[in-house]
Formats: C-alpha cells, structure tokens, sequence
C-alpha cells in the first residue's frame, strides 16, 4: 500500500533498462514491450488516483529517512492527476510510432522514452527541490535524445539551440537552489515553506531573489515570455510523436511553479506572500497574445501547432497567476484538455503533411491530399476544441478562467487579451483549414502525380481516441471539475502539506508487521 | 576568503555569459562549462566558508562543515561532466550537417571545408 508512490518511478526505469535488452529481439519486441509498461504505468496510475482521491498526501521516505533529512516523495491529487495524463499522453504517442514506424529512423527511441517518463514522472512527485533538479536533468537529457531522433539539418539545428538554452537553466536552477539552500538551509519543499515564513526580515531580500531566479527557470521550461523562444522551432522541427509527447514538457513548468512556489511562497510566507504571482500573470498575457500572433504568421501546419501550445500554456499560466482556486481549478481543467488536444494535433498535422507528399504542410502551396475527409473532419474537430469554441471542452475551461478573472484588479487586461488571442487562433485556425482542405477540391482534375501516402486506419484510430476526449471531459465536466476545485483547495492548504511530510512517522516499522 | 571565492564566481561567471553569447558552438560549450564551474564553487560556498572542520560527529570538533553542498556539487559535477559531452558531440553533429559552426547554421561552409573537399 505506501509502496505504490514510488512504482510510478520505478516503472519506467526498469522498463529503460528492460528496453535496452530487448533491442537485441528487434524493434517489434521493443514496440510491444514499450506499450505493455506504459499500458502498466496508466494502470498504477489509475490506482494512485484513486489513492489520492481520498484526499491524504501520501508521502514516501527514500531509504527510509525522516523527511527534512531524506529525500521524499509526495502524491496528493496534483501529483496524481499529472502521472495519469502523462501517461495517458505517452500510451498515444508511443503507439502512434509504432503504427507509424517513427521508431525506425534512429536508435534507443524506446529506451529514451520510458527514462522519459521515469524522469517526468519522478519530477510530478518528489517533494525536494534538489530532486526536482535531478529529475529534471534526466527528463532533459532523454528528452534531448528524442528530439533528436531521426535527423535532418532543420532538426539538428533547433536541437543545438533547445539544449544549450535547456543547459543554461539548468545552471540558473542551481543557482537558485544554491541561493535558497544558503539561505534557509533546507532543501525540502514542506520545510522550505516553515523556514521562508520564519525567516528573519533580512533575509527576506535574498530569499525573494532566489525565488525570482527559480520562477525564470521553470518559466524557461514553461516557455513563458520573454522565454518562449526556443519551443517553436524545436517543436515543429522534431518527429510527430515526439513532438505529441512533449506538450506535457511545458506543462512541468507550470507545475513546478504551482508545487514550488505556490507551497513556499503562499499566504504563510508573510512580506513574501505570492512574490510569483504578478511575474506569472504579467508573463502568461504577454506569452499569450505573442503565441496567437505566432499562430496567425506560422508559415507551416507543425509550426502553428507548436504556436497552439504555447498559447495553451500562456493560458494555463494566466490561471495560475490570477491566484485563486477556482482559477487554479478551471486552469487545471484547461491543462488536461489542452495537453490531449495539442498532442491529439501534432499527430494529425504529421498525418496531413505525409498525405500531401512533397507540398507538405506547408501554408502556401496547394495540393491534393488522400483520405482528406477524415483527416479534414479530425482538423475541424481539433480546431474548435483548441480555439475554445462551444460545444468542446476548451470553450468551458476558457470561461471558468474568464469568470474567476473577473474578481482580479486586472480583469480587463484578462479579459481584454484572452478574448483576442482567441479570435485570433480562431482566423488563422478557419484560414489554414480552409486553405489545406477547401482549396484543393477546386483543383480536383490537377493530375495526381505528387500525392503522398494515405493515412493509416490505426494511426487515425489513434488521433480519434485523442479527439474524443474533448466532448468526454464536456459530458464528464461535473465530475472533472469537481476532481479539480478539490485539487486546487488541496494546493492552498499548506499547512497540512507541511504536516502531512513533516510529521509523517517512518514507514518501515508498519512495513515488517505482517 | 569569502571575497577570493565571491570574485572567482562572479568572473567565471561573467565570462561564462560571455562565452554564451559568441556565435559558434565551441565557445558556447565553453562558456556552458565554466558557468558550471561557477555554479559548483558558488553551491559549496552555500554551506558557508569554514577551514579545518569535520563534516562527521567528532566528540572533540566546536564546529562543523555542512557537508550536504558537498553532495549536491558532487551530484552538479556528474550531471554538468554528461551534458559537456553530449553538447560536444551535438555541437560536432551540427558542424557536420549545417556546414560550419555557426549556433545557426548560417555563414557558408567554413574554408577548409573546401580545401577538404577539392
């Protein structure tokens, strides 16, 4: 029973591990091996939900020493919630390049994958900063790999980039941690938030600035502006599945400054209460109408989706930094469906790029596609449900953002940006759909001499069983969203946090009872 | 002491930004190293300066050296060693497929591309 917090880690590493042996059976048997273990993580993770559901923090002493001493894992509802949607992500991805031999161009990719999710997954529910900065550098580096894997100039180069500027956070994040560790001597986020709220009034200057320079750091990973620009091209540039994967890549940020932050700098923190929040906001609203500018210029259909990730992060950190539950709440909402949505995209913008043979998918050259009817309706879908029109699930999670914006002092610049980032991926979403799937029946009796491959029956399964989340979590919104306010309630109650891993008592003693 | 350490962090680091912002790779993966060098001496100095106290319970030490920053640098020099080494071979990759190495590609194939290759 308490040994379930940690198999979500374990997992995946012994499944790299098993990886690496069964590439010596060939590919087929790295394929079904990678589906069984993840297939078994959104088992365990399931099983943790409803763990969580009840609403303890369950918390796990590694090597079993008490918690400001030893390094802790910790599984509340955030932490739950995450492992599952991460896993429900890689199930698509993963069988996605199966079905579409993505796997094929370059080696390890199944190896990469699983440390992927052990890194992701170790960084969702550890409850120690230094950790969360182990975690994160192996997240990184499997996550350098694969978006490397395959090859091409294109890819090569907006590889170099994403990795030196990854490298430099990684040594910011340091620093901090560093900054932070001089000045509160812990490196335990439950301890962390006791010693800022008891720290003396001079040390408050140094601890603001240590905190400062974290937020930077996970707004790096966040791609919040003016630290976004890297994910575009790394993002468009990188094979489908990959790429699919990865739109939970940004949403660790914003879930290490919901987890950090939020714990050590909430309302016990005294003159340093919610230092984060008008960074956060601020930052989001910029991010967000820049990602809509981006999603109205993008040049190609991989490009404009990267761009529809970004603004769906700069949304989630818009609902963060408004700092109240229920916008936490409609904010997390927002960030399942839009981690589906976006990766559900991804994989169909690969499919319509390979169906239109050489044009691509690039905006500006008109071609005729095959199977343009079902990927056409799967775009039309995808498009309403991102753009946040009624009847999916981004309209509502907008509004439930919208609505707990209007008691904020900012509320018109809330208001004022959202609504027009939303026209806005709105035109360009009408006129790139227009343009790839209206324009070529015009042109119908152009010879059929540069048509690509049709797409596959699975690879369309795959991207339906994606989309069909979108009404799911619409006719599911009542119990979702319950699942969310106790979440968001969960996150302000600190002093529980604090608690529940302080005054845990050592689990071995209970473990030997039989 | 405290000001030899403070000044050693701060130039590494400022020549490290330095180093970050040239526009061929080799520099960038220098510049990559000595922040993290920069970053290890500054997390040690995090425990505070102390010369000649035990980390270990000693019945007869007044004193005693935080030995959790020594961890933590150790766990930063092994993380930091693994990334110089990838982004050495990347940056080598990136030469080898952009023609030259520049941190964008740009600026034409390097001039002894073309002895090697006439």
């Amino acid at each position: 029973m308490m040994h379930w917090v940690i198999v979500p880690v374990l997992l995946p590493l012994i499944g790299g591990l098993l990886q690496l042996v069964a590439r010596r059976f060939g590919l087929p048997a790295q394929r079904v091996l990678g589906l069984a273990l993840t297939g078994g993580l959104m088992a365990v993770a399931i099983q943790m939900l409803i763990l969580a559901q009840a609403g303890d923090t369950l918390v796990y002493n590694l090597g079993n020493w008490p918690a400001p001493f030893g390094i802790v894992l910790v599984l509340d509802r955030l932490a739950a919630m995450m492992v599952l949607l991460t896993s429900m992500l890689a199930l698509a991805a993963l069988g996605y390049s199966s079905v579409m031999r993505v796997d094929e161009q370059g080696s390890h990719f199944h190896v990469l994958f699983q440390l992927q999710l052990f890194g992701l997954n170790g960084a969702f529910l550890t409850g120690d900063v230094f950790n969360l900065f182990v975690f994160f550098e192996v997240l990184l580096l499997a996550s350098y790999g694969l978006l490397l894997h395959g090859s091409g100039a294109e890819r090569t180069r907006a590889g170099l980039h994403y990795v030196v500027i990854n490298l430099i956070g990684s040594t910011l994040f340091l620093f901090a941690v560093g900054a932070l560790y001089g000045a509160v001597g812990t490196l335990n986020i439950a301890d962390m938030a006791q010693k800022v709220a008891a720290a003396p009034a001079e040390r408050s200057g140094l601890i603001a600035a240590a905190g400062l320079l974290l937020l930077a750091v996970f707004a790096l990973k966040a791609a919040m502006f003016p630290l976004y620009l890297w994910l575009p091209q790394a993002y468009a540039n990188t094979s489908a599945p990959v790429a699919a994967f990865f739109a939970i890549m940004t949403k660790v940020g914003v879930y290490a400054i919901i987890r950090v932050h939020g714990t050590v700098f909430g309302e016990q923190a005294g003159v340093l209460a919610w230092l984060h929040m008008p960074w956060v906001l601020a930052g989001g609203l910029v991010t967000l109408v820049l990602a809509a500018l981006g999603v109205l210029a993008a040049r190609n259909l991989r490009e404009q989706v990267a761009y529809l990730v970004l603004a769906s992060v700069a949304t989630l950190l818009v609902a963060v930094g408004l700092n109240r539950a229920e916008a936490l709440a409609a904010g997390l909402y927002y960030l399942l469906h839009s981690t589906l949505l976006a990766g559900a995209f991804f994989l169909l913008a690969d499919l319509i790029r390979r169906s239109r043979g050489v044009a691509s998918d690039r905006f500006g050259v008109v071609a005729r596609m095959h199977g343009g009817r079902w990927l056409g309706i799967g775009f039309f879908f995808a498009a309403v449900a991102l753009a946040g029109l009624p009847p999916m699930s981004g309209f509502i999670g907008k509004i439930m953002i919208l609505d707990a914006a209007l008691a904020h002092p900012w509320r018109w610049i809330v208001l004022a940006s959202t609504l027009v980032a939303s026209l806005l991926i709105l035109v360009a979403l009408v006129r790139s759909g227009s343009f790839l799937f209206y324009r070529p029946q015009e042109m119908a009796l152009v010879e059929d001499s540069q048509l690509g491959e049709p797409p596959r029956k699975s690879a369309l399964w795959i991207i339906g069983s994606m989309l069909v989340t979108a009404p799911l979590l619409v006719l599911f919104a009542g119990g979702v969203m319950e699942f969310t306010n106790e979440t968001a309630k969960q996150m302000q109650q600190i002093p529980e946090y604090i608690e529940a891993v302080l005054g845990n008592p050592l689990s071995g003693e209970e473990q030997r009872m039989p | 002491m405290e000001v030899l350490i403070a000044l050693s962090v701060g130039v590494m680091t400022a020549c490290g930004v330095y180093l970050v912002l040239r526009a061929s790779t080799f520099p960038v993966v220098v510049g990559l190293t000595l922040l993290s060098y920069a970053v290890n001496v500054f997390l040690f100095s995090m425990g505070r300066l102390k010369v000649g106290a035990p980390a270990v319970i000693d019945p007869l030490a007044d004193g005693y050296a935080d030995p959790l920053p020594q961890a933590l640098v150790l766990t930063a020099i092994v993380i930091a060693f693994a990334m110089t080494a990838f982004v050495i071979v990347l940056a080598l990759k990136a030469r080898d497929e952009l023609g030259n190495d520049h941190v964008d590609g740009k600026g034409g194939n390097l001039p002894d591309d073309k002895e090697a290759g006439a």
